[in-house]
């Protein structure tokens, strides 16, 4: 009971670091939604003919939403690592205060404004030419999985925040989940690509997350990547949720070295 | 003096062994045996041991790097100790962390507070995270005694260093735990400000906290502590009351000044065959037993000599003779060893 409280009070401080600079938001959703209309307006007309059915904006708009994730969690792994660095984790470690609040509160704050992020990027795609096909129960499973893998990335993030050396460099994990995003079939069908990257992109963690979600709002229905999908995202969350813990159980302010 | 000092801990060390539980059975605040801690290569603490009765103030006192942070980081469970063990409150800080995290606050060197939150904000938070029954109230009180009300609503960034680190301070003391660390409280403070954060301290234990403390000045730990250690080279070179650890300085010090540096270095020259002799600032520090016979025997040194001092005075052995001393007595312990 008292370990839930505690979540809140941390989820109540994190949001306020969110709703109190919504300029951070706008950084979130920019690189995104550039992507969005790079894409759609300046490959798409070259890519776009390889996707079969699907019109292109709505083949890309799945792989757009983990981008906005991807760059939501890079600006909490930073956020995550300026309060180790200026001593507000060893405030917090200092107090009777569970771990898992700590940083759940963190993971809490991060999904929701993940998931405003996520809407106001879904926003932009439905002004330029998205048309989803999904019903209901189709787009709240859609909502179950984003938030099955903003936790995931989330614990993640908070893992590379606490490891990182500097503020700076805690966010650079996310190229390489952004480099993941485009070895996939995100943006153009891996058949396209040569037979080794092939079989890379077929088999890495984000291919069943996406085409999952792809599943979902085109055709309604979750489509046979489903279990793939929440296999990667909870396997991911359970790993990093453990990683996060102990790294926070151990850390010590650079300032505190002796 | 020192050699008792250096025997001590090593003793201590036999009778430590013998007993686990020191922390339980003594009562004492915080009971430290035979503490050892490395960072990779560099051994930062040796042998460190001292025991912090409740309800006094105990001064951890050492330079730059000798270890002090690392101390405070074992007992406020932040860190774990290579070797020896460490009770604060009664409780294993290894065993039972969150024992001890229920009974202590900690204001580390870096102002740990929120920039985005307001300083009232600040305050709520650490209520509801102390569980205290009226974290609003709390935070006003906080507020009004740290003279922080007026700037009670806006929002850290546009606070002044001071403001942030008498916040800081006002966040360590809500939910009154019995035991508060401080680490180098006064470091970078202006006057002023150091002469409230005293009077907080004072404050502090007149309502029977108990205070741990690191310092760099001596001047402080003289004004505040009950009890001092002086850390250094990753140990305990020398402890007691502000009072026992001047009585380690000869109780007559001669302080003489001359007319320039000639006569200054002469002088030094001549009475550095009989007497321990240091310079501070231009003035020579003259140490003898504080007998009239040995006092007089400064001045016909001098006399003899031909040198003729402008002032000269008496005073008692503060802190910083005892600081310097030990300093002393410990680098030429080692030449020796060599």
């Amino acid at each position: 009971m008292r370990a839930l409280v505690d979540t809140w009070t941390m989820t109540k401080r994190s949001l306020r670091y969110t709703t109190r600079s919504m300029d951070t938001i706008i950084t979130v959703v920019l690189m995104p939604i550039a992507m969005l209309l790079l894409f759609v307006y300046v490959f798409g007309g070259a890519i776009g003919t390889q996707t079969g059915s699907l019109k292109y904006v709505d083949f890309i708009t799945p792989g757009v939403v983990i981008l906005t994730v991807i760059s939501g969690i890079a600006y909490a792994a930073v956020r995550l690592s300026t309060d180790l660095h200026r001593g507000i984790i060893s405030r917090f470690r200092t107090m009777p205060v569970a771990p898992s609040s700590v940083l759940g509160g963190q993971a809490l704050s991060s999904t929701l404004s993940n998931l405003f992020s996520c809407a106001l990027v879904v926003m932009v795609a439905l002004v330029v030419g998205f048309r989803p096909s999904a019903d209901l129960t189709a787009w709240l499973v859609f909502c179950g999985l984003l938030v099955l893998l903003i936790l995931a990335a989330t614990w993640l993030a908070m893992f590379f925040g606490l490891t990182a050396k500097t503020a700076e460099g805690a966010g650079a994990f996310s190229y390489v989940l952004m480099l993941l995003i485009f070895i996939s079939p995100s943006f153009v069908p891996t058949r396209s690509m040569t037979p080794p990257l092939r079989a890379f992109a077929d088999n890495q963690p984000m291919t069943p997350i996406v085409e999952t979600m792809r599943s979902l709002l085109a055709d309604g229905t979750p489509g046979p990547h489903v279990w793939g999908a929440v296999a990667w995202a909870a396997g991911i969350l359970v790993v990093f949720y453990i990683l996060a813990l102990g790294v926070y159980r151990r850390s010590t302010p650079s300032a505190a070295a002796p | 003096m020192r050699k008792e000092a250096a025997g001590g801990s090593g003793d201590t060390a036999l009778v430590a062994r013998g007993s686990t539980g020191v922390g339980h059975e003594t009562g004492n605040a915080i009971e430290v045996r035979n503490l050892a801690k490395s960072y990779k290569e560099v051994s930062v603490l040796r042998d460190v041991s001292f025991s912090v009765r409740r309800g006094t103030v105990f001064a951890l006192l050492g330079a730059n790097g000798s270890g002090k942070t690392t101390t405070i980081n074992i007992l406020t469970t932040l860190l774990k100790a290579d070797d020896g063990t460490a009770y604060v409150a009664g409780f294993d800080v290894v065993a039972q962390p969150a024992e001890v995290r229920a009974r202590i606050s900690v204001t580390g060197q870096a102002a740990a507070v929120d920039d985005i939150l307001t300083a009232r904000e600040n305050l709520v938070m650490m209520g509801q995270l102390r569980h205290v029954a009226d974290p609003g109230r709390t935070a006003t009180d906080l507020l009004d005694r740290f003279e922080l009300s007026d700037a009670a609503d806006r929002r850290l960034a546009t606070f002044s260093g001071g403001m942030r680190r008498r916040l800081d301070i006002a966040m360590s003391l809500v939910g009154e735990a019995p035991i508060v660390f401080f680490d180098e409280p006064t470091t970078g403070l202006d006057p002023k400000s150091r002469n409230d954060m005293w009077l907080t301290i004072r404050n502090l234990v007149e309502t029977g906290t108990t205070v741990f403390l690191t310092t760099q000045y001596l001047e402080e730990a003289d004004h505040l502590a009950d009890e001092i250690a002086i850390l250094h080279g990753g140990e305990i070179v020398a402890a007691g009351t502000p009072d026992e650890l001047k009585a380690m300085m000869p109780a007559g010090l001669v302080e003489l000044e001359f007319g320039g540096e000639a006569q200054l270095s002469a002088a030094e020259h001549v009475l550095g065959d009989q007497h321990s002799v240091s310079r501070v600032d231009s003035k020579l520090v003259v140490a003898t037993t504080g007998s009239v016979g040995e006092m007089a025997d400064v001045f016909i040194e001098l006399k003899n000599a031909g040198i003729e001092p402008t002032e000269f005075s008496r005073r008692l052995p503060t802190l910083d003779d005892v600081f310097f001393k030990i300093l002393d007595d410990d680098r030429s312990r080692r030449a020796g060893a060599r």
